[in-house]
């Protein structure tokens, strides 16, 4: 049975979760992938972040353009590990959960484990499924780069499953 | 002498991106609906039932079935009795940005990362072959799976043993990473190139087809059972189902070496043949 959970993600509610949980996801989350997040911590080093991710949850995303009758064409998630680079100094700094596909690294886990973090992983591939959560969109920056733009989603009922809790359980070391 | 007809050339490569982009492969969708029957692991089980709805959604809206509508591969099979009065990659080029106006743009300069803003150019291969007409075969390549690929130039003396071991290893280290579960191209002999090339082709074949060659239709027999065991299982939350199928074509090779390539497949193959 599916666990319903509301962004943003309330800090208990995070800790609660277990890996292997199937959750459905309501309410506004942040959305970028490899480029979005290069040029952030471009921003970031520059002393100016360009956006506040503090409390956020960010989905690992790059749509298809909307069809006519679409709020957002079709969305499902990226491979994760690309930005397992930038992702320990991220939860250190306030981000609450991301959203993508695929293990990650050990520097990723411990800094969930350390922050009391999430990593939800959507299923690869379904992104008309996607689409269909997706109720409001906003383009927040980075407008040149397209599908790689930070935009902002408000989502209801989106299907993930918890991939790795806040104890370091790890549905991909099993 | 017949001329080619390059503008109807255009025109099916547009309509063929159109309609496989938000349609996923028919022997793929037969595939995957046998495996969410077979699947007892519960998560997986979840993971396999959201791919079988998304693909129906997809299918009944006109939406892409997947938002990395990827890269056009297309293998050119043209006749060598037709006039070619034009230029035949232009023509695949112009399809190719028709068919993508509504899809996601991938694709852009590898040293500048700045987007090509139309999802061209193709990759493109060409083959002068029999009789009047020319034969596409189209497929919108994913690169979660794309950048799985591997290619090992093996010498003699580690053969076939280890070739499989390789395969079966390159499906484990990828895990999660290219949406299990994968379809499995394998290319063995030729060159460096070839062996690339023949990997990408052997994902062409429908699933649940036999490989003509009795040898490789055992190998692939051999390698699709041994990576059901691995139990990477669908998007890697475990089950028996990681691999739908492993497709294998080879080429001569030289004395020296076992020129290996495997390229994977996502679960959602986006893939048709048409003629000319």
């Amino acid at each position: 049975m599916e666990r319903k959970i509301t962004l943003p993600l309330d800090k208990e509610v995070a800790k609660s979760l277990r890996t292997g949980e199937t959750v459905l996801i309501s309410g506004d989350m942040l959305v970028f992938r490899d480029a979005g997040h290069k040029r952030l911590f471009e921003s970031i080093k520059a002393g100016k972040p360009d956006i506040n991710y503090e409390g956020e949850t960010i989905y690992f995303m790059g749509p298809c353009p909307a069809m006519p009758g679409q709020v957002m064409g079709s969305c499902g998630p990226t491979t994760s590990g690309r930005m397992d680079k930038y992702t320990p100094y991220m939860f250190d700094t306030g981000l609450a959960a991301q959203i993508g596909k695929g293990k990650r690294s050990n520097d990723c886990v411990q800094a969930i484990v350390r922050n009391g973090g999430v990593y939800f992983a959507a299923i690869g591939g379904a992104g008309a499924t996607y689409s269909s959560c997706v109720t409001k969109v906003e383009e927040l920056c980075y407008s040149d780069l397209g599908t790689e733009a930070i935009r902002r989603i408000t989502v209801k009922d989106f299907p993930a499953i918890v991939a790795i809790d806040s104890l370091g359980n790890n549905i991909y070391e099993r | 002498m017949k001329t080619a007809d390059l503008n109807l050339l255009e025109q099916k490569i547009a309509e063929a991106i159109e309609y496989i982009a938000c349609n996923m492969e028919s022997s793929c969708r037969a595939a995957l609906e046998k495996a969410r029957e077979g699947e007892e692991n519960p998560t997986a089980r979840f993971a396999l039932d959201v791919m079988c709805d998304n693909a129906d959604i997809a299918a009944k809206n006109g939406f892409p079935v997947c938002q990395d509508t990827g890269m056009a591969v297309v293998f050119l099979y043209v006749g060598r009795e037709l006039i070619l009065d034009g230029d035949i990659y232009k023509a695949v080029n112009d399809g190719v940005r028709r068919g993508y106006k509504m899809l996601r743009k991938s694709v852009l300069d590898p040293v500048t990362r700045v987007n090509t803003g139309d999802n061209t150019p193709a990759v493109i291969h060409t083959q002068i072959v029999e009789g009047e007409k020319i034969r596409v075969e189209i497929m919108l390549k994913g690169f979660g799976s794309e950048n799985m690929s591997k290619v090992y130039m093996l010498n003699p003396a580690q053969g076939l043993e280890e070739a499989k071991r390789l395969i079966i290893d390159s499906v484990a280290v990828a895990g999660s990473n290219p949406c299990p579960p994968v379809i499995v191209g394998v290319g063995l002999g030729g060159t460096l190139e070839k062996a690339c090339e023949l990997s990408k082709h052997a994902l062409f074949r429908k699933l649940g087809s036999s490989n003509p060659d009795p040898e490789l239709d055992n190998l692939e027999k051999y390698l699709l059972g041994e990576i059901n065991k691995l139990g990477v299982g669908a998007q890697g939350f475990g089950g028996n189902t990681t691999a739908l199928g492993v497709f294998i074509e080879k080429y001569p090779t030289h004395i020296s070496s076992l020129p290996v390539a495997v390229n994977m497949l996502c679960h959602c193959s986006r893939a048709t043949s048409f003629e000319i």
